[in-house]
C-alpha cells in the first residue's frame, strides 16, 4: 500500500475517533436530561418503589426465567408451523391459471381474514370456544391451542413474505425452468422458491420477532408462562417490579435476534454488490 | 419442402402483446439438420417467434409442429414436446443459486429422471468438450458473460434436443466475449444441430445458415440462401434493412 493510502486511513481513523466521542457526549447529554426530568419528578419515590424494587425483581427473576422456557416452547412450535404452513400459502396462491381459482381464492380470503383480527381474539376463540364445543377427543389444553392459534396468525404473515420473495424472482427464470421440460410444479419446488426463500430470511426473522413477543398473549386464556407469571407476583405483593424482570428477559432474547438480522441483511447486500449469491 | 422429414413447421402463427400484433401470420419449415438465421431489426418479432415455438409465449392463432408432434393441439403435452426444444435466451438465465453443474443436470435428472451420477458425469464430458471443466462447481455470477452463456448452451445440449432455438445469444455480450459463444454454435452445427437462431450478427449468419430469413413487422418478408439474401436480396425493405448494417458497420 503507498503512504498515501495509509494516511488516510488513519485520517479516518481519527475523524472516527471524534466522531464517537461526540456521539457519547451527546448520548450522555440526553439520557441524563431524561433521566433527571424523570428522578425530580413529583411521583418519582412512588414509581422507584413499586417499579425498581430490588428485592422483589430478585424475587421474581428465577421463576419468570423458568417460566419462560413455555414461551419459548410457543415460540419454536409455531414459528417451524407457520413457516411450512404459511409457504403452502403462498404457492397455492401463486398457481396459475383459471382452475386454480378456487384455491387462489381461498388462500387470499384466509390471508385478509387472519391478518384482520387482533391476535387476542384468535387465542380466545380458539382456546375457550372449542374446548367449549365439547367435542369427544378434542383437547382443552390451552397451551395447544395458544400454539394452533400463533400459526395460524403468523402463517398468514409469513405467506405475504413468501409470496414477496416468490414474485421478486424473474420470469425469466421460471422461462427457463419451462424450456427445459420442468413442470410448472418442477419449476417452483427448484428453481423459483430456493431463490425467493433466500431473499426473504430477513424479513420473515423480522416477524418472527414479533411472534416472540406475542407468545405473552396466549397467558390470558390461563397458560401460566412469563407474563402470567408476573403478574401473579405483582398482584400478590402490589408491586410491578415483576413485570421489569419480564421485559429485561425479552430484551435479552430479542435484540440478539434483531442484530442478527441486520447482520443478514447487510450480508446480502455485500454479496449482491460483490456480484455472489451463495 | 414436403414437410414430412421437417424438424419444425410453423403454419400461420398470429401472437399479439395487448394490441401491439408482433407476429401477423409466419409461416416457417426447418428441414432436419438446417440451420435458419432470423434476421431484421429490433420488434420485427425474431424473439417472440423463437418464443412461441415452445409456448413460453401462448399464440392467438397458427399451428406449431415439432418433429412430428404438433405443441399446439390443446391436448398436446407441452412438457414433452419443450424436452426436444433447447433454448438459449439473450441473458443467459442461468440458475443463480445453483453451481455450473446442478444447473446443467437439473433437468435431466428431474425431467429425463436420469441418475444423478449418469448426468454429472455427461455434463462434465460436455464441460470438458466446450473448454469450461474447471467452472463445474462454480456459481453462475462467478463467470463471465461468454462463460455463462457456454453454460447456458450446454444446460441445453444436456437435455439432447433435436431443436436448438437461439435468441441473440451474443447481444448481451461484450464484443471480446462473442467469438466462444459463436465457436460452439459453429461446432453445433459442423455436428447436424437442426438450429433457428436469431442474431444480430451478419456475417456470422452468412457464414453458419443454411438459410437466411428476414423478419419485417410479423411476418418472414424474404428467405433463400445467405448468399441470395445478402448479396441480391429481392425485397427494397431487405436492402433497406442491410444498407443500413453496412452503414453501421456490421457487415
Amino acid at each position: 500500500m503507498t503512504g498515501g493510502s495509509a494516511s488516510r486511513r488513519r485520517l479516518g481513523r481519527s475523524v472516527g475517533g471524534r466522531a464517537v466521542l461526540i456521539a457519547l457526549a451527546s448520548t450522555v447529554v440526553f439520557f441524563g436530561a431524561i433521566g433527571w426530568v424523570v428522578v425530580h419528578s413529583p411521583g418519582w419515590p412512588v414509581v422507584q418503589r413499586s417499579f425498581f424494587d430490588a428485592e422483589r425483581f430478585w424475587d421474581a427473576l428465577p421463576d419468570s426465567i423458568a417460566r419462560f422456557r413455555l414461551n419459548v416452547q410457543l415460540f419454536l412450535i409455531a414459528e417451524v408451523l407457520s413457516l411450512v404452513f404459511g409457504l403452502v400459502l403462498a404457492v397455492l396462491r401463486s398457481l396459475p391459471g383459471p382452475v386454480f381459482f378456487p384455491i387462489r381464492a381461498l388462500a387470499v380470503v384466509y390471508v385478509d381474514f387472519f391478518r384482520a383480527l387482533p391476535g387476542i381474539l384468535v387465542i380466545f376463540i380458539l382456546a375457550f370456544g372449542i374446548p367449549g364445543l365439547r367435542l369427544q377427543g378434542v383437547t382443552n389444553d390451552r397451551f395447544f391451542w395458544g400454539i394452533v392459534a400463533l400459526t395460524l396468525l403468523y402463517s398468514a404473515y409469513v405467506s405475504e413474505v413468501y409470496r414477496a420473495g416468490i414474485e421478486s424472482v424473474h420470469p425469466s427464470q421460471e422461462a427457463a425452468a419451462r424450456s427445459l421440460g420442468l413442470s410448472r410444479v418442477q419449476a417452483l419446488r427448484f428453481v423459483i422458491v430456493p431463490q425467493a426463500v433466500r431473499r426473504v430470511i430477513p424479513p420473515l426473522l423480522n416477524d418472527f420477532i414479533g411472534l416472540q413477543k406475542d407468545t405473552v398473549l396466549v397467558s390470558f386464556v390461563g397458560v401460566v408462562e412469563v407474563f402470567r407469571t408476573a403478574s401473579i407476583k405483582s398482584s400478590a405483593y402490589f408491586n410491578f417490579t415483576p413485570y421489569l424482570a419480564t421485559a429485561l428477559i425479552f430484551i435479552v432474547v430479542t435484540i440478539p435476534l434483531a442484530r442478527f438480522t441486520d447482520w443478514l441483511v447487510a450480508r446480502d447486500r455485500r454479496n449482491q454488490l460483490r456480484g455472489g449469491v451463495r | 419442402m414436403t414437410g414430412a422429414g421437417a424438424a419444425l413447421r410453423i403454419e400461420g402463427v398470429h401472437k399479439s402483446f395487448a394490441k401491439l400484433e408482433v407476429l401477423r401470420g409466419v409461416d416457417l419449415e426447418v428441414a432436419e439438420h438446417e440451420v435458419v438465421c432470423l434476421i431484421g431489426a429490433s420488434g420485427s418479432g425474431k424473439s417472440t417467434l423463437l418464443r412461441c415455438i415452445n409456448l413460453l409465449e401462448p399464440i392467438e392463432a397458427g399451428r406449431i409442429v415439432v418433429e412430428g408432434l404438433e405443441i399446439t393441439a390443446p391436448d398436446a403435452d407441452i412438457d414433452a414436446i419443450r424436452r426436444r426444444i433447447g433454448i438459449v435466451f439473450q441473458a443467459f438465465n442461468l440458475f443463480p443459486h445453483m453451481s455450473v453443474l446442478d444447473n446443467i443436470t437439473l433437468a435431466p435428472i428431474r425431467v429425463l429422471k436420469r441418475p444423478r451420477a449418469q448426468a454429472e458425469a455427461d455434463a462434465t464430458a460436455l464441460l470438458a468438450r466446450f473448454g469450461l471443466a474447471d467452472k463445474r462447481d462454480d456459481y453462475p455470477d462467478r463467470l463471465s458473460g461468454g462463460q455463462q452463456q457456454r453454460v447456458a448452451i450446454i444446460r441445453a445440449l444436456a437435455m439432447e434436443p433435436d431443436l436448438l432455438l437461439l435468441d441473440e445469444v451474443t447481444s448481451a455480450l461484450d464484443p471480446e466475449l462473442v467469438a466462444e459463444v459463436l465457436e460452439i454454435i459453429r461446432e453445433l452445427a459442423g455436428q447436424g444441430m437442426t438450429m433457428v437462431i436469431a442474431t444480430h450478427e451478419m456475417s456470422f449468419a452468412r457464414e453458419i445458415a443454411d438459410r437466411v430469413c428476414f423478419l419485417d413487422d410479423g411476418v418472414i418478408l424474404e428467405q433463400g440462401p445467405p448468399e441470395r439474401i445478402f448479396g441480391a436480396p429481392e425485397q427494397p425493405r431487405t436492402r433497406q434493412f442491410l444498407a443500413r448494417i453496412v452503414a453501421a458497420g456490421r457487415l
